[in-house]
């Protein structure tokens, strides 16, 4: 499609919005530079800058021709597809608001989301999810159109308001030629104080939130951080957590098209870490829990290896922790132990990062919740430069980082250069940056509680400490006080616990109580895996998590964070006094945990409350019935006993 | 529907008879495979089944008896002949090469489709590397199709039980078929899996148009996804109707259901 001369080289040269960079890019970067890859039919296919542009305009202009307005808004649902990226933009060139959806969302979730944004457009990847926008067609009146891109299973639906990604391309030439020079005009008519795109937070109280966040607020962001650490546009990223997570709308839109670097998107969600392997990626961006099932994995098969490697691999990992306590603590490396580094990093390190697709990492980033200290160690010990980073969607995701060569294990670092956090009432987090929201999309009384005096109330509780580092410490009404006084944060416990392999999550209680408890899930895989190698048979994860000898198991990692915690005066009292292992796993669509995976705690203390009586009234165990919603929204009931154990505490030495 | 399936018989199996030593396996079977159709054979254990599919296939010649497909005489044809003309078929103790990628047992589908001669595959050049991208872009497609593709380059040997049977399709579906045959495809499977097998028989039907004829003791999946089901008991035909009327077939219930599900 010949580009329209004129418009697009007369342009103006400061452009302060995404789709008018996108054609600075097309404009400044070689023919075959490639914006985005996608492995697809078992081989990696290149989109270049060019590429984008058209595929982007020839979907805009569809969408013009279907009668997408300015101001519209279109949602995409689906695993990270070019397609998927190219429908988000070419609602932002057309001044457009981009609504991204998770794609694993349950049926109500969708219906209040589409129904409060008013999305007119729907862009979803495949049959699965046109099914349930089908299914939502009737309940919400917004919705105009279905697009989909992959063409299986979609032989017999004919609706009218069901088109295919080309159909839409398709009409988008015709569209073009009439009105040849339509495209560059509503570019060019774009503001950075425009809206760019309107987030949905998974509340851990209540309904979703909509975080409307303009141009201006994504692109500044984006230079805030990449100032601080040194973005290329060599580098290559990995395309592959949720499009709905504000992590993905930053990296993968706002910063691929100012920094102009590759993403990759993997070809299904089993293969992430075979493709993650094949790219090498430079830049990395994790929650928590994949740090932590990687290096479960990792434990995993090393206790199936053999002897010689088992030893090795023990022997080095303690070096490189040795090593780098050392470096944390800005410490000189004695000699002797830099020699036996430097063989581990030829002997150990080195493959396992290749074996995990780490070799090019420049930057590893963990957020979205606080990652164990002694995971977050792991890493740095072999050599991946992993740095904890923390925002929200409301900052337009990051506002502190961690510099190379100042990482510290309980921080969240300092704030980006240009930012300004400080600790308010209650020990609040308070931050004042350009990248801070324009308010709750049609929620002004949650707006005024978030943004008072020109500085957003993050809702954390959290210290700086003498180093200008936050540490976060929790969710500010989570932070709990037994009725002794004790003040703790749950989630502080919780990740102690997390550090296990065979836990995978935990729930903390202890608000007014006498004493703390503990609510643990077992890691189905990390402990079926010890249990058969025990030759301990059980049928299902409920059957599983009752045995005597797995409750023995967690028993011991119990004793561990106990150990940990007596170790601090403050906390002495905060060990875990009782404990039990649940029989089910704490699961978005039963709304116990957010869709990111933070713990929903008023919900959880309603829905367990006769479990959690009986964690404090001393008995044996608690006979359960819960129910649980499968994805299709069908609704069933476990029934199970559930033990109740009590756990090992240290007890304070007398001098 | 039902109709337009009715129209072309693609599969004539006429009056079969084969013995092996004593024991006659088949006596005088005769069936049509319409076009287009989803056919289930079921029967008791060792009424027959994989003996019809196997004389259909080449692998058994009948003693008695003609095989037509379309208008040619399968009766006497070696099985590369047959599977060349259309014909692919899936095994009941899944017959993979275990030592080979996902991938390799896939192409091996592909086979008979190949043009360039062993020499030119040796040195991989010019037609044969154009070929051998044109199979491997087909088979890729398969992948995708089966969700297979986190296994892509996993020896078979060491896939469970379902996945390999999956597998196992995919090679019969690499191969392009117009009539597939498959033998318990749904053997050793929980319920999950078997609601995946069933929709990818199914998808292969519509989506790409193939016929196939199934060997199948899950009656539940039986009655579901097939459009005319046939009888096999002693090496005899006892019924060919649709799921509905052979449920009412008082000689197959006594045969096959048991007695007590008469009411």
């Amino acid at each position: 499609m010949p580009l329209n001369q004129d418009v697009f080289f007369n342009y103006p040269a400061k452009a302060s919005t995404l789709p008018q960079i996108l054609l600075d890019n097309v404009r400044k970067y070689p023919k075959d530079k490639v914006a985005i890859r996608e492995k697809d039919l078992g081989i990696w296919q290149s989109y270049s800058w060019h590429h984008y542009y058209e595929n982007t305009k020839k979907f805009a202009l569809g969408l013009a021709s279907l009668g997408f307005q300015r101001g519209d808004r279109l949602s995409v649902i689906g695993d990270n597809r070019p397609q998927l990226y190219w429908a988000q933009m070419a609602a932002l060139c057309l001044g457009g608001i981009p609504v991204p959806l998770y794609q694993d969302a349950i049926e109500k979730e969708l219906e209040y989301i589409i129904e409060h944004s008013e999305a007119k457009f729907i862009v979803a990847e495949d049959q699965e999810q046109v099914d349930k926008m089908l299914a939502l067609k009737e309940k919400v009146s917004s919705m105009q159109m279905i697009i989909y891109d992959d063409p299986r299973g979609m032989r017999h639906y004919n609706q009218p308001f069901i088109k295919s990604f080309t159909e839409v391309q398709t009409l988008g030439l015709n569209f073009g030629k009439d009105h040849p020079d339509f495209f560059e005009q509503e570019v060019q008519k774009g503001k950075g104080e425009d809206t760019a795109l309107i987030a949905y937070t998974s509340g851990t109280t209540g309904n979703p939130k909509g975080v409307v966040l303009t141009h201006s607020n994504l692109l500044t962001n984006v230079r805030l951080i990449s100032k601080a650490e040194e973005y290329r546009d060599a580098d290559q990223v990995m395309a592959y957590l949720p499009m709905a997570w504000i992590g993905d709308s930053i990296y993968s839109l706002a910063m691929l098209l100012d920094i102009g670097f590759t993403i990759n998107c993997p070809e299904a969600a089993t293969t992430v870490l075979r493709d993650m392997r094949e790219i090498g990626p430079t830049v990395v961006f994790c929650p928590p829990r994949i740090w932590e099932n990687i290096l479960a994995t990792v434990r995993v098969k090393m206790e199936d290896a053999a002897w010689m490697k088992q030893k090795m691999f023990a022997f080095f990992i303690n070096v490189a922790q040795r090593v780098s306590t050392h470096q944390l603590k800005h410490q000189a490396v004695p000699l002797g132990l830099r020699l036996l580094y430097a063989l581990g990093e030829f002997l150990v390190y080195g493959p396992l990062r290749d074996n995990l697709g780490m070799r090019k990492i420049r930057y590893a980033y963990t957020a979205g919740a606080a990652l164990g200290p002694e995971v977050f160690q792991f890493y740095r010990s072999i050599g991946v430069n992993l740095k904890q980073v923390y925002g929200l969607t409301e900052t337009s995701a990051l506002c502190t980082y961690q510099p190379d060569d100042d990482v510290k294990l309980e921080t969240v670092g300092i704030p980006c250069p240009g930012i300004e956090i400080k600790i308010g009432e209650g020990g609040e987090v308070l931050i004042k940056s350009p990248g801070v929201f324009q308010g709750y999309y049609k929620n002004p009384e949650a707006t005024s509680e978030a943004l008072k005096e020109g500085w957003l109330h993050t809702g954390d509780a959290g210290i700086i400490d003498k180093d200008k580092h936050v540490i976060i410490i929790d969710r500010a009404k989570d932070v709990s006080t037994l009725a002794n006084g004790t003040i703790f944060a749950p989630q502080f416990i919780e990740n102690k616990l997390k550090f296990s392999p065979y836990i995978k999550e935990a729930v903390i209680l202890g608000q007014g109580r006498e004493y703390v408890a503990a609510m643990i899930n077992i890691d189905l895989g990390t402990v079926g895996n010890w249990a058969e190698r025990r030759n301990i048979g059980y049928t299902s994860y409920a059957d599983l998590s009752q045995k005597t000898e797995v409750y023995d198991l967690i028993f011991h990692e119990v004793k561990k964070v106990n150990a940990s915690l007596g170790n601090e005066v403050q906390l002495r009292d905060a060990q875990i006094k009782r404990y039990l292992i649940l029989h089910k796993e704490l699961d978005p669509d039963d709304a116990e945990v957010t869709r990111t995976r933070k713990i929903r705690r008023g919900f959880i203390a309603q829905k367990y409350a006769d479990i959690i009586d009986a964690l404090y009234s001393g008995k044996e165990g608690v006979n359960v019935e819960t129910k649980i919603t499968y994805e299709d929204g069908r609704t069933a009931t476990i029934r199970a006993f559930l033990r109740i154990r009590e756990g090992e505490t240290l007890q304070e030495k007398t001098k | 529907m039902m109709n337009e399936k009715r129209s072309h018989p693609m599969l004539k199996v006429e009056d079969i008879h084969i013995s092996f030593g004593a024991l006659k396996a088949l006596n005088g079977v005769s069936l049509e495979i319409q076009k287009g159709e989803i056919l289930a054979i079921i029967g008791p254990n060792g009424a027959g089944k994989t003996t019809l599919v196997n004389v259909i296939n080449g692998v058994y010649h009948p003693s008695q008896g003609r095989i037509f497909f379309g208008d040619k005489d399968l009766t006497t044809m070696r099985p590369h002949y047959i599977a060349a003309l259309g014909i692919a078929r899936t095994f009941q103790n899944v017959a993979l090469f275990k030592g080979m990628t996902v991938l390799d047992n896939i192409l091996v589908g592909r086979n008979l489709g190949m043009r360039s001669s062993f020499f030119s595959q040796g040195i991989y050049w010019g037609f044969s590397q154009k070929e051998e991208v044109r199979h491997r872009e087909a088979v890729e497609r398969v992948i995708d199709w089966l969700e297979i593709e986190h296994i892509r380059k996993t020896p078979a040997g060491m896939l469970p039980y379902g996945l390999q049977k999956r597998v196992e399709l995919g090679r019969a579906l690499a191969a392009e078929p117009k009539l597939l045959l498959l033998d318990e495809p749904m053997a050793g499977m929980n319920l999950e899996e078997k609601e995946d097998i069933a929709r990818f028989i199914l998808d292969a039907n519509e989506e790409l148009g193939t016929t196939i004829a199934l060997i199948e003791h899950d009656m539940g999946v039986v009655m579901d996804i097939s459009d005319r089901v046939v009888v096999l008991d002693f090496g005899e035909k006892i019924g060919q109707e649709t799921p509905e009327e052979i449920r009412r077939n008082e000689k197959v219930i006594k045969a096959y259901l048991g007695t007590a599900t008469l009411k």
